[in-house]
């Protein structure tokens, strides 16, 4: 009897959604000790990132699961269920691409040029920083659930939004660069290196485009 | 001479079981969320409680203990054979504290009121006859199970709507908060203080006027603002807390609103669940001193405290676990929401206790909470835990009345 009223609460999915994309930013910052491992050739320093990385996406892999399992059905919340379900699956993708890029890089030993190192480093860490923006935007769902998605908070959020849309039109036009800049040196590599190059920079880049989605889920949620 | 002094005394350690199980169970509801808001700490909610529950019992609880011990049974039919009324009240305060026993045990949300009304029905229908139950009264009495949630609801969902509007959405909510919730402090202290002057006094035996009634009450409660005011400038803004949630130092505002609406509820709960234990006990001691059944017999001072020292006994022993449990389970409920759905269910209580109506008051509560989800103010919600809140209130009324009828058959083999 006296559970009625604890008992009706069910379990919020705020706190846990905003530990998420904590853990999934933590994940795709060690890209940078990564590359910067990997492009001073030090595999022993850059397995042990990597180890990391994957302990990481592990971690926020369980907590996906754990939250999918408290939003039953028959909860009843002020955004629907759905939206909730898509922003974590795109909060959980930025580490998922994270896990997959170094995969890549360390499954082959892969040599990144010097002439681009700068670059690449540069663009690794403006996909993090848009990672960095998606956790500080999704950090405000408790104020806004607690505004009930009106008012002054909103338009806090939409600035944050609009930053890391910022963020991420700027990985574009790095990435753009950098592709060119490998291009330009793609002779002195060797061919099947040369088209993995390009996959790695490609997936990189999906991590500020997860990001990115992570703004445009927390976007619905604000429309409702 | 005997024979009544055993009633007095059964009747007495029945109805103490019952106010125990209130204190320890019931109480919980009203004070936890308090707590797990942080707004008090336990000691302070068990002290709010102890003090504004008796009062709330004492003032206002005279009412629904009226309607409790001579509202349901037609008492004219007995007049003949007291003793049934006395076998009957015992019957129903043994089988309600039974049952609520069994249910606690098993985590069942049953409600204290719906127990005891559906025994005292139970043994009237079954053990003097169908006609002993006043049934307009009953059926008044079902009603109004369906209406407070209702109401408390509606009542909850416009209070949270006008704290989004005024506060939370705006640039500055600690400005506006602080501007606000001296109001919002103001306006439950009044209604709760009005309630109590208009339908509570009269029972202590104060007479005041209309007018000055509402004097009074305006008096009271600005009084009561003024202090919260006081105690909310000194509130100082938490820059640190803040960055990680910017309603850190709002919440804490609604913090000081909490107190008041958690004495508020202590009140309103003490007004109309206290009668569910020293009604019967009321009805039986008033029959066994006057051997005869008699509509005008008053309240014994002596009964309402035996319900308040239940309560507080309760309260100590085991209320004090159920109230940290439940407000560990309870922390979207915060200050901001929390005061919301406790100002709609007190109010709501208070009223129903003024007219006389024995409520759940942790189904009006439950209603209030509703309330503020439906005002997007809850983050989630179970509906399934809602529909078995529910279904319990069907099941409750049949086993009390079950229960009630049984011991009624034993007590008047048994008992002299």
């Amino acid at each position: 009897m006296a559970n009625v009223l604890a008992n009706i609460f069910g379990s919020s999915p705020v706190r846990p959604l905003e530990k998420h994309i904590g853990v999934a930013f933590q994940c795709a910052k060690q890209l940078h000790a990564f590359f910067a491992a990997a492009i001073k050739g030090n595999w022993e320093k850059a397995s042990a990132v990597r180890g990391e990385i994957e302990r990481l996406e592990h971690e926020a892999d369980d907590l996906k699961k754990q939250i999918r399992l408290s939003l039953p059905k028959s909860l009843f919340m002020p955004v629907p269920r759905e939206d909730l379900l898509e922003l974590l699956l795109v909060q959980d993708k930025i580490a998922n691409r994270t896990r997959d890029v170094s995969g890549i890089v360390m499954g082959r030993k892969m040599p990144i040029p010097a002439v681009i190192a700068d670059q690449f480093l540069e663009f690794v860490d403006r996909n993090v920083d848009a990672a960095k923006q998606a956790r500080k935007s999704v950090r405000e769902l408790d104020e806004l659930f607690t505004a009930g998605f009106r008012g002054a908070e909103v338009n806090l959020v939409e600035a944050l939004i609009e930053e890391l849309d910022r963020i991420e039109t700027d990985t574009d036009d790095k990435q753009a660069a950098l592709r060119g800049a490998v291009f330009e040196i793609e002779d002195t590599l060797n061919p099947v290196d040369a088209v993995f190059l390009y996959q790695v920079i490609e997936l990189t880049g999906e991590i500020a485009d997860m990001a990115e989605r992570v703004g445009r889920r927390l976007e619905l949620l604000l429309s409702h | 001479m005997e024979a009544e002094i055993v009633y007095i005394v059964l009747a007495a350690i029945f109805g103490l079981f019952m106010a125990w199980g209130i204190g320890a169970n019931d109480v919980a509801n009203a004070m936890a969320t308090s707590v797990g808001s942080k707004a008090l700490t336990i000691k302070q909610a068990i002290l709010v409680a102890a003090i504004f529950e008796f009062l709330g019992a004492v003032l206002a609880g005279g009412e629904v203990t009226d309607t409790v011990r001579k509202g349901i049974v037609d008492t004219d039919l007995l007049a003949g054979s007291p003793k049934l009324l006395v076998y009957g009240m015992l019957a129903a305060l043994l089988a309600a504290g039974t049952w609520l026993f069994i249910a606690s045990k098993n985590g069942w949300p049953v409600s204290t009121t719906h127990s005891i009304v559906g025994a005292i029905v139970g043994f009237a229908a079954v053990g003097i006859g169908v006609d002993a139950v006043q049934w307009a009264k009953v059926g008044t009495i079902v009603m109004s199970w369906v209406v407070s949630p209702l109401i408390a609801g509606f009542i909850a969902y416009l209070i949270y709507q006008t704290v989004q509007r005024l506060i939370l959405r705006q640039d500055d909510p600690l400005a506006k908060a602080k501007r606000y919730v001296p109001v919002y402090i103001f306006l439950a202290a009044f209604t709760i203080t009005l309630v109590t002057i208009l339908k509570g006094l009269s029972h202590v035996g104060l007479t005041i006027s209309i007018r000055e009634s509402y004097l009074l009450a305006t008096v009271i409660a600005i009084s009561i603002a003024l202090l919260g005011a006081v105690a909310i400038r000194r509130i100082e803004p938490d820059k640190k807390a803040e960055k990680h949630q910017h309603f850190y130092t709002v919440e804490r505002v609604f913090g000081i609103l909490m107190i008041v609406t958690a004495c508020g509820m202590a009140f309103a709960h003490g007004s109309n669940d206290v009668a569910n234990a020293i009604g019967p006990l009321a009805a039986v001691v008033s029959v066994a001193q006057n051997g005869v059944i008699t509509a005008k017999a008053g309240l014994p001072i002596w009964v309402l405290m035996l319900g308040g020292a239940g309560i507080v006994v309760g309260l100590a022993t085991y209320g004090r676990h159920v109230i940290a449990t439940v407000g560990k389970k309870i922390t979207q409920l915060t200050p901001s929401r929390g005061f919301a759905a406790e100002l709609a269910a007190a109010t709501t209580i208070v009223i129903a206790s003024g007219t006389g109506i024995p409520i759940s008051t942790t189904h009006t509560l439950v209603g209030a909470v509703l309330g503020v989800g439906l005002a997007r103010g809850i983050e989630a919600i179970d509906l399934r835990v809602v529909a078995r809140i529910l279904v319990s209130w069907v099941v409750t009324i049949p086993a009390g009345a079950f229960l009630a009828i049984v011991f009624f058959f034993i007590f008047k083999t048994v008992l002299p």
